[in-house]
């Protein structure tokens, strides 16, 4: 294995992180504002809060991880993305600040927390995986353009009226809302919190479909979009078979009401079909002007990169294991709020 | 204006607002776990109950720093995305290790704030916050090494325009970064101490007679007293290193245009429009001693640096402003104890507290003129010698737009966190919070 595809394997893997430890924030957020318009907040406002206070920190720490990570590994591509996606990113970036404060305003600041608050964390927290998706989007390639002067741009007339980009955009909102509401319920159903779980189970349900359908569809696109990246999403076909196993599987232990277990099976099926896709497009980072060799850093920063990760890791894996043994995946803290 | 202008002001627009809760955000767990040690150890209700007050302010203002520290990590590459390209095979190592230190003091700071009282032995919910501190610090340290590595660039060879010869730890360990590092958390500490003490002033001019907010204005003006002190001693070294590594700069900040030998220190004072200076306190012989220890050393001036590479000499206001206000502040701490220790009544007057009141905020101010001098003043360069601000800076056309949104979302942050901070301490006051804390000890959280 070469160093490159440690790196980028590192990354995917803090992405990944992301992806899910982010979903269940932004679900969370959505499923507290959207129950106060439905007048159900009292049912389900408990559990998320429980879950939220400890943990909303370490969330933002993961994406700024990855897009060090990405810089540190990979410096070309702060050119291309930076130079690119200004202006998505900057929204990204606005919206991720007011949600995370409005969320210490909200939590911290007033006794019983607040309703504009609560709304406003809810509605950011759909737009910022819209908006984070638009740099996994461009990175499909047939977006960036160069002006006449050799500078390069974002196409964003070719941006907002692409099918493609908008499927895109549906799957990861519909998938945050799914893997949301798949965690709540596990989480609700250890706080023998009945109602709570009730709903959430219900809103499982709900997103499940939309989130395969979708995900079939981008498959289906790949086509006409980027026909030699859709070759390598064929030749993985068993892995993405093997995801859809995940999903029926998951969707049965539903039904079971085993829902540890069905949230893991969700879990298991994103990752697969998450690094199904990321080796699909080997070797490109941005399709066609860089591949993870010829964006590479030097050697020495990439093995001293290697070593302080792994260092790195060995402080915050008995970190975040106090953190799960204090406030996730403690039954006391989790059914008292204690 | 072009985008290289709207770049810099809107990577200085972030990181101004960024520095006010990043300081605190470094500063406030030391004096936490001080009131807590005090609290544990005296077995004393108004320390523990001041740790607890100043953990749960503090929560905002971390909330709103991690997330003005998100905006400039990834401004860093939206704005200055050719210099990222370039540095970011050097510089990588420390910006990694920061999101590393910074996640260890999130989990810990998360764990500290929801474990109160679920601990059977209370001191092992105290060492939670030694994880917290040394997070901070050492993310300060981190990231203050690549601002220093971009003063000083060093641990690497440019052969025809190819990076070659990379060596990390000698790019992070550059000659800037161990003044940089001192000056950063020594000021952090000393700033903290002074916005917390004019906090327990204020409620002290406002007629409040409580033990508490005695006893927190003695400790953090003891505090603060300590590190001016200590921040005023890096300091000295770091105007000693620059005179050495980059002279322009301190050439810039003391308006001094030709090189020589028992150089005069200049103090406040206007430039003119031929560079002359008016209206300036002269003290013979001052710089050279500052410089070389002894009256007649030569120091470099302007005059020796072509003019296209000549920082702003504006900066000679932010250094001003940045020692008068270190000097006042360590000059009224140190007033202040001897008062305490010889009881004199004098720093119970209305007049007294108020210049309490106010160190917080010039502290602050005293910051925020550091690191503008500390960044004008390298000034055309980003990255010394190698790279122009010019050359870093991104090609497009739409970052006055994104200066404009970014201006509204932190004037949103910063009145909000006014609003929510004054809020919360208004409406539950210490004589209520104590009382309760007699009948129930309650958690933190809520």
């Amino acid at each position: 294995m070469t160093v490159e595809i440690i790196g980028i394997s590192v990354l995917w893997l803090f992405l990944f992180g992301y992806v899910i430890i982010a979903s269940i924030d932004f679900g969370a957020g959505f499923f507290n504002a959207f129950t106060i318009v439905t007048k159900k907040n009292h049912i389900v406002n408990t559990v998320i809060q429980r879950y939220l206070s400890p943990v909303w920190e370490i969330t933002n720490v993961f994406l700024v991880f990855f897009f060090v990570g990405m810089i540190g590994f990979f410096p070309s591509t702060a050119y291309y993305f930076g130079t690119v996606l200004l202006i998505p990113i900057s929204i990204s970036i606005i919206l991720l600040a007011l949600r995370g404060s409005y969320y210490a305003f909200g939590t911290y600041g007033t006794k019983k927390g607040h309703v504009g608050y609560t709304l406003m964390y809810g509605i950011t927290g759909v737009l910022i995986p819209a908006s984070l998706t638009t740099a996994l989007i461009v990175s499909q390639g047939g977006f960036i353009h160069t002006t006449s002067s050799g500078r390069i741009e974002l196409d964003y007339i070719g941006l907002f009226t692409s099918p493609f980009a908008w499927s895109i955009i549906v799957l990861s909102l519909v998938s945050v809302l799914f893997i949301s509401a798949s965690f709540l319920a596990y989480y609700s159903s250890v706080a023998k919190d009945r109602k709570a779980l009730y709903l959430f189970r219900k809103y499982t349900w709900i997103w499940s479909f939309p989130t395969i359908v979708t995900a079939l569809g981008i498959i289906i696109e790949m086509r006409w979009h980027n026909p030699s990246h859709y070759e390598g999403l064929l030749s993985l076909w068993w892995l993405f078979a093997l995801s859809f196993v995940c999903f029926i599987v998951s969707l049965w232990l539903l039904r079971k009401q085993l829902y540890g277990k069905s949230f893991i099976f969700v879990v298991l099926q994103f990752a697969i079909a998450f690094y199904a896709y990321g080796v699909s497009r080997y070797p490109y980072l941005l399709y066609p002007d860089v591949t993870i060799y010829d964006g590479f850093t030097n050697e020495t920063m990439a093995y001293t990169l290697i070593v302080v990760f792994i260092l790195g890791f060995m402080l915050l894996i008995p970190s975040l294991y106090l953190v799960f043994k204090l406030f996730i995946m403690n039954k006391p803290y989790i059914q008292k709020g204690k | 204006m072009d985008s290289v202008e709207f770049s810099r002001y809107l990577t200085m627009m972030t990181l101004s607002v960024h520095v006010i809760y990043a300081t605190l955000g470094v500063g406030v767990p030391i004096l936490i776990l001080i009131a807590h040690w005090l609290g544990l150890k005296r077995n004393d209700e108004h320390y523990l109950l001041m740790a607890k007050r100043w953990a749960r302010g503090y929560v905002i203002t971390v909330a709103v720093g991690v997330v003005t520290g998100t905006a400039i990590a990834l401004q860093l590459a939206l704005l200055w995305p050719s210099f990222m390209e370039f540095a970011g095979q050097l510089i990588a190592l420390p910006l990694f290790m920061e999101t590393f230190a910074f996640f260890f003091e999130a989990i810990f700071l998360g764990i500290y704030l929801y474990t109160w009282d679920r601990f059977k032995n209370p001191f092992k919910h105290f060492m939670l916050l030694i994880p917290v501190l040394i997070g901070g610090a050492m993310s300060a340290l981190f990231i203050t090494s690549v601002n220093a590595f971009m003063n000083t660039p060093q641990g690497f060879a440019l052969v025809d325009g190819q990076l070659t010869n990379i060596q990390p730890f000698l790019a992070m360990f550059n000659p800037a970064m161990p003044t940089k590092v001192g000056h950063v958390l020594t000021s952090a500490y000393m700033t903290t101490a002074f916005v917390l003490a004019s906090i327990a002033a204020y409620h002290l001019l406002k007629g409040s007679r409580h033990e508490y907010h005695r006893k927190g204005l003695a400790l953090t003006m003891k505090v603060a007293l300590i590190f001016s002190i200590a921040t005023a001693v890096v300091g000295d070294f770091s105007g000693k290193f620059l005179a050495e590594y980059q002279p322009e700069k301190l050439a810039a900040a003391e308006w001094h245009f030709e090189t020589e030998e028992e150089a005069p220190l200049v103090l406040y004072g206007v430039l003119t429009e031929t560079n002359e200076v008016k209206y300036a306190i002269r003290i013979p012989y001052a710089l050279s001693f500052l410089v070389h220890s002894n009256f007649t050393g030569e120091v470099v001036g302007l005059d020796q640096f072509p003019e296209e590479y000549h920082p702003p000499y504006i900066v000679h206001y932010f250094f001003d402003m940045m020692i008068t206000i270190g000097i006042g502040l360590t000059a009224l701490a140190l007033f202040y104890i001897v008062a305490l220790y010889r009881n004199w009544s004098f720093i119970k007057t209305k007049l007294f507290r108020r210049l309490l009141v106010a160190s917080g905020p010039l502290a602050m101010l005293a910051i925020q003129a550091g690191w503008w001098f500390a960044e004008m003043g390298r000034q055309p360069w980003i990255m010394r010698g190698y790279m122009t601000t010019a050359e870093g800076a991104t090609d497009s056309p739409y970052v006055w737009v994104m200066f404009i949104a970014f201006a509204v979302l932190y004037l949103i942050l910063v009145v909000g966190t006014g609003v929510v901070l004054s809020r919360m301490f208004k409406n539950n006051p210490v004589e209520k919070e104590l009382e309760r804390q007699t009948d129930a000890k309650g958690g933190i959280a809520k």
